[in-house]
């Protein structure tokens, strides 16, 4: 061995440029040009999924609202002592009287009194009655703030003011879990009759575990079915797996009510063969019964299709093996043939459930009073009561739930196993 | 941050209006409700507007039930494409006090009566906000299925009697209206509704009356569901706006009747939004679409009440079925002899709060 060439000469290409320098800038070349290639798409995603979604979930803690149209008040109110028992002193009136004349110009204070509605019923009264005179208002600013409502008069209306005119605010989390500020400040639960979004997440999650594991028993057998047959009746079997899938969701939700109300097909069946009275008909829509029995319909396919494909590759031979070692069929399905299916199940269950977590539409129809679920209200104060910030909060809490659960997943099952195909 | 949000909303509305085909310069888009309602509107103003504006085509676009919502986006992202919304009277309050919708001159803006009295008169105290131009009276009310009832019910409170009336009736997914309803049936006075509910003894009052029937009841969300619920025998007797059951009573023919005691009038009309485009044309066609015979002919095509008092006498017979509308109107007199006009400004204030009770009852 020739100890010289312990440091091998250079290897230069033609040009005299070192060869890993040259290759390095080829492969630089093409790495680019790779990037280049998906930049569109990133840009897209960023811009059209994660913006709006964070800008959204950002909503969840922002209150500029407050502070930036009662920029005056809020200043002024930080240095007043809320315990104290008084009043805010004469300049906080004299500058709620500014920012009241200036919102009212420029059309922003009502905002404001409906924010702050959303804390205490009454606020979107008290500022749309003050806002219309504010004006006019002579000094002692204090006296004609009272005389136009008394509600100014007393200290639980400035503290809320105060509590509220950060740049943040929590109050939004509170509400979606149920709790509140007393008058006094302290965070407690809200009362019996309020409470409600607490029960709603508990029942997503059941309803979703639940709609997830009849899928899966539904599923399996009729994916094995599918991944044994020739190919030209597991074809037409799968046309009619997929016929519902390409089907609009609102026919198929309305075919199900059309099937199962108490003046429904199915009941009429059951009473016209004598296993039902005509009174003790079955009330299986508009309520839980309705949302798991529908969804879990409009769901299946996404549990059939990754358990579909994960069978398909289970060779035949597999079990003809294990019964040849004197395996009973069940003892092969369970050692043998359960256990190859497991990432099948696992991407199936994700998928379903994930869904199932977010739906809306199905159980808005078909699920009355008992069988609605947190994205119903979610979609609510989105759309109708437009309390963003408390639809992004429970948004929020939902996404920290999912991300949880998957976390606990990754743990015990392993996120790798997962499979689609 | 809020750049980059501008910047996103922007590129995302590009590409929504990509898919829609980019509005021409007289392009007009015009927001309503859709179905029936939105083919009244054609028929009665859109129609007679192109035909003497030949340069204008105007657009329907069917989003009025999530008007705010989006339009509150447009607004933040700096591209409202709408130039005319169809809103409910308490959303255009909302819109009005959130600045996204334009406060009008009604008597500038709008024609007056055929004999001169100024539109503001003419639509009286229906104009609730100052962005509100009013063009229809509307109303919640109740329908039931003659053949499955043993007596026809007369009163509200019938629809809380389970002995007289037995069976399920379907009720609106909301706190307003039902929860005066349920007052006036516990015998509270309806001029007092308002002052009894602004006590927590009475809203709790409300709820124990609402209890007594809350396993008989079906919730529904949208206006099409008690006329389907009906004619399916599913409920006996429901809620919902008087034009569904106008229709499903004198156009399908169902075994259905109206019992109008206590209904809750409800306005809608159009607003301007704010930024929107072809401010012009806009207020031509508002000068034309809520004169006096315009308002009087969508009454030919729908049952909803013109909201001009000048109108009321030229309201003739239905387009197809050549039945005469008057009656059928909630404000015929046969049919307002108990009305309640459900208060605005008291529900723009509580409905926050009563709603999320609402919904803790509902879901206990």
């Amino acid at each position: 061995m020739n100890t010289g060439t312990a440091y091998p000469e250079i290897v230069k290409t033609a040009d005299g440029i070192p060869l890993k320098v040259s290759l390095a800038r080829a492969q630089r070349k093409s790495k680019i040009r790779g990037v280049l290639l998906v930049l569109p798409l990133f840009a897209f995603i960023l811009l059209t999924f994660f913006v709006p979604i964070f800008d959204m979930l950002f909503r969840s803690i922002e209150n500029q609202l407050v502070p930036e149209v009662m920029q005056n008040t809020s200043k002024l109110l930080v240095d007043w002592n809320d315990q104290s028992g008084k009043l805010p002193p004469e300049e906080v009136f004299a500058a709620a009287k500014l920012d009241f004349e200036k919102g009212h110009a420029e059309r922003t204070i009502l905002r404001v009194g409906r924010r702050l509605n959303y804390e205490v019923p009454g606020f979107a009264s008290l500022f749309r009655k003050t806002a219309r005179r504010a004006k006019d208002f002579e000094p002692p600013y204090q006296d004609a703030f009272i005389e136009r409502d008394k509600r100014w008069g007393e200290i639980d209306t400035w503290r809320l003011i105060k509590r509220e005119s950060g740049a943040f605010t929590i109050s939004y989390y509170l509400a979606a879990m149920d709790l509140a500020y007393a008058p006094d400040g302290n965070v407690g639960m809200r009362s019996e009759k309020q409470r409600i979004y607490l029960k709603l997440f508990w029942r997503t999650l059941v309803l979703s575990a639940l709609i997830t594991f009849l899928c899966l028993i539904l599923a399996y057998p009729i994916a094995h079915l599918l991944s044994t047959l020739p190919l030209r009746t597991s074809n037409l079997l799968m046309i009619m797996v997929l016929l519902p899938f390409w089907t609009s969701l609102l026919v198929r939700t309305t075919s199900w009510i059309a099937l199962l109300q108490q003046e429904g097909v199915i009941n009429d069946l059951l009473v016209g063969l004598g296993l039902l009275s005509d009174d003790g008909r079955l009330a299986m829509i508009h309520n839980a019964t309705g949302t798991i029995i529908a969804m879990t319909h409009i769901l299946l396919p996404f549990m059939v299709l990754p358990l579909y494909s994960i069978m398909k590759t289970i060779p035949p031979s597999y079990m003809r093996a294990a019964k040849n070692l004197g395996a009973t069929p069940a003892v092969a399905f369970i050692r043998v043939y359960f256990p190859n299916t497991v990432s099948g199940i696992g991407a199936g269950c994700i998928l379903v459930f994930i869904i199932s977590i977010g739906y809306y539409i199905t159980p808005a129809l078909v699920g009355g009073t008992d069988g609605t679920l947190i994205s119903n209200f979610i979609a609510y104060h989105m759309s109708i009561s437009l309390n963003w910030g408390l639809a992004a909060a429970l948004g929020v809490i939902l996404l920290v739930i999912v991300l949880m659960l998957y976390y606990l997943y990754d743990r015990v099952v392993g996120i790798d196993k997962m499979k689609f195909a | 941050m809020k750049k980059i949000r501008q910047i996103s909303l922007v590129l995302g509305s590009a590409t929504l209006l990509g898919m829609t085909g980019v509005a021409n310069a007289q392009d007009l888009v015009v927001v309503s409700w859709g179905g029936a309602y939105t083919a009244s509107q054609q028929k009665a103003y859109h129609d007679p507007f192109m035909a003497g504006n030949p340069g204008v085509n105007i657009i329907n676009d069917d989003s009025a039930a999530e008007g705010i919502s989006k339009l509150r986006a447009m607004n933040e992202a700096g591209n409202v494409t709408w130039a005319l919304v169809d809103a409910v009277a308490s959303d255009a309050i909302i819109l009005c006090e959130e600045g996204l919708a334009e406060p009008v001159d009604h008597d500038a803006l709008l024609a007056p009566a055929p004999d001169g009295t100024p539109a503001s008169e003419d639509f009286g105290d229906l104009i609730v906000s100052d962005c509100f131009i009013p063009s229809i009276v509307y109303s919640t009310t109740f329908g039931y299925r003659t053949d499955l009832v043993k007596e026809p019910p007369t009163s509200i409170m019938d629809v809380f009697d389970l002995e007289k009336i037995p069976g399920k009736r379907s009720l609106e997914k909301r706190p307003i209206g039902n929860l005066e309803w349920a007052l006036i049936a516990d015998g509270v006075n309806p001029d007092e509704v308002y002052d009894v509910l602004d006590t927590e003894e009475g809203v709790d009052r409300a709820f124990a009356k609402l209890d007594t029937i809350r396993d008989e009841v079906i919730w529904w969300e949208k206006g099409a569901q008690t006329p389907q619920l009906l004619a399916d025998g599913e409920v006996v007797i429901g809620s919902t706006y008087n034009g569904r059951l106008f229709s499903v009573i004198e156009e399908e023919k169902q075994p259905i009747a109206m019992m109008w005691d206590w209904q809750v009038f409800d306005l809608d009309g159009w607003i301007i939004p704010v930024g929107g485009p072809h401010r012009e044309i806009v207020g031509e066609y508002l000068r034309f679409a809520t004169d006096t015979q315009r308002l009087a002919d969508q009454a030919k095509f729908i049952s909803y009440g013109p909201a001009r008092k000048s109108s009321a006498p030229l309201v003739g017979k239905h387009a197809t079925l050549g039945i005469d509308m008057g009656p059928h109107m909630p404000t015929a007199p046969d049919n307002a002899k108990n009305t309640l006009l459900y208060n605005y400004v008291w529900w723009a204030d509580r409905k926050d709060d009563l709603t999320e009770r609402f919904n803790a009852w509902l879901a206990q």
